[in-house]
């Protein structure tokens, strides 16, 4: 790859990401909407999609205020840790052949070390927030990364092993013959509720947890904090759906009369769909609930899967 | 976990529903004809005033919201000298309506209101006076009522007898 390919596909790759943050923003408002027999924002520009400039420049102009009894280092670090553990999995997803930030050779293992990194903001801003409702929102979020995080590291091993590679432009080229989706089903549906686990995203966004706990980790932030949170939250479902394609529904492979990089997006965008859908239809469990399913439920299944898959690569 | 899936898709069905907005300074919803919006003074079907300046609507009024100042002219009517409703302490209660011997005082299903200056809610008499007998048409409390005034002595109201001669014997 030459330097200036290198630069484009970064700069393209922010680019991209960052303004369908943004863009969600807009897009789940109409889509809440549309579940919930209303129109949502339709009239700031066409569709109402100015609606995100005015929320970007709202967020810009808000007042940044740090509460006098926070621990002002951590509590300014926090919601950091977010965007950037969210913005560094990035780099490893293939959106079309060749066009991906780091081929790593172990390209899946830097997603889960990468996306587990997001709880350090919840964890940390909780904490440094000093408000009883941020604590124990924090907590939840511990307590819910301890539940998730195995299962979601254990499922991906399936994929692994029937492609034998940690590359993930390589295990988009393994699923030339036939998507990994049909063999791994199991681990599909593991990995996506690890997933919306994994963003805070209801229904598993205890840690947040809005009619119950203000805002959870996240009520004492507010301004351009806020908004990292907010954007690393809509980062996350556009990582994980983008992960999920990537790993289960072949990539960047599809018939040729699209480009690879449009079946990509259009992979990705179905995700995305499901994980407003999911916000518009499920109830919030408690955060034991989810951690018994967690561990009780999902962990086996995923072992299960994982020693069937391993036992049949290896008998074939 | 069917019960999930199946409230996924109800939900995504809903896609396809009616919505529920009116779309709201092109499209308005059906305000019913009790609706409590604005108040307003009406008058009798002759295009007088009816308010007597009786003050019920003022003694009424849980934000106390109105003044007035009653006054008689020289037919021996009375009406308010000023009426004033500040608009911005109402709450649209209806108490005084409910109040009015003479169903001036009425609220209108019109709720659109909004001022950009705090001191234009206050709304004087030649405001708050609309020409409209509103919901009880026909009604004149001069002409039902037993007052004396210039042109209407005592006695000659509709559904009125004459008063009693309490100096006579006879029937």
């Amino acid at each position: 790859m030459s330097t200036g390919h290198y630069w484009l596909v970064i700069g393209g790759v922010l680019f991209v990401i960052l303004n369908t943050a943004a863009g969600l923003i807009w897009l789940e408002r109409r889509m809440l909407a549309l579940w919930q027999d209303r129109y949502g924002p339709n009239r700031a520009g066409p569709f109402g999609l100015f609606i995100v400039l005015a929320d970007t420049i709202k967020l810009f102009f808000k007042e940044d205020w740090i509460p006098p009894f926070a621990d002002k280092v951590v509590f300014v670090f926090a919601p950091a840790v977010v965007v950037a553990s969210v913005l560094l999995s990035f780099t490893i997803i293939p959106f079309a052949p060749n066009v991906v930030v780091a081929d790593f050779n172990v390209g899946v293992l830097f997603f889960l070390a990468m996306s587990s990194m997001g709880v350090y903001s919840i964890v940390l801003g909780g904490w440094a927030s000093n408000n009883k409702y941020a604590l124990l929102g924090a907590m939840r979020g511990a307590s819910q990364m301890i539940s998730y995080e195995v299962f979601m590291g254990l499922s991906l091993m399936g994929v692994v092993i029937l492609s034998g590679s940690f590359n993930l432009s390589e295990i988009v080229a393994a699923q030339k013959n036939g998507w990994y989706i049909l063999p791994q089903c199991v681990g599909f549906f593991i990995f996506l509720i690890a997933g919306i686990a994994e963003t805070h995203r209801l229904p598993f966004d205890i840690p947040e947890a809005e009619s119950e706990l203000v805002a959870g980790f996240h009520s004492e932030y507010s301004g351009m904090k806020f908004g990292m949170i907010f954007i690393g939250e809509y980062m996350g479902i556009t990582l994980i759906s983008s992960m999920v394609v990537t790993l289960y529904f072949g990539g960047w492979l599809g018939p040729a009369f699209l480009p690879p990089v449009i079946w990509f997006v259009l992979k990705t965008f179905v995700f995305i769909m499901l994980f407003i859908l999911l916000r518009a239809s499920m109830p919030r469990p408690r955060y034991d609930q989810l951690m018994e399913y967690g561990w009780k439920i999902l962990f086996p299944l995923s072992l299960v899967n994982l020693l069937i898959t391993a036992a049949i690569k290896l008998l074939i | 976990m069917f019960s999930l899936l199946r409230s996924m898709w109800l939900v995504f069905l809903h896609m396809f529903h009616k919505r529920e907005t009116y779309q709201y300074p092109e499209e308005r919803a059906p305000l019913p004809a009790r609706w409590r919006g604005r108040i307003a003074l009406t008058r009798d079907p002759d295009g007088g005033e009816r308010c007597v300046g009786c003050y019920l609507c003022a003694a009424a009024c849980p934000v106390d919201c109105i003044s007035l100042q009653a006054t008689e002219d020289e037919h021996g009517r009375r009406y308010p000298e000023f009426f004033r409703i500040n608009f911005s302490r109402c709450i649209f209660c209806g108490s005084c309506e409910e109040a009015c011997p003479t169903y001036a005082i009425q609220l209108l299903p019109d709720f659109e209101m909004a001022e950009y200056n705090r001191q234009n809610l206050v709304y004087e008499k030649e405001n708050l006076l609309i020409n409209s007998e509103g919901k009880y048409p026909g009604y004149n409390y001069y002409r039902v009522a037993g007052m004396a005034i210039d042109g209407k002595a005592k006695g000659e109201a509709e559904h009125e007898e004459p008063p009693v001669d309490i100096k006579s014997l006879l029937p």
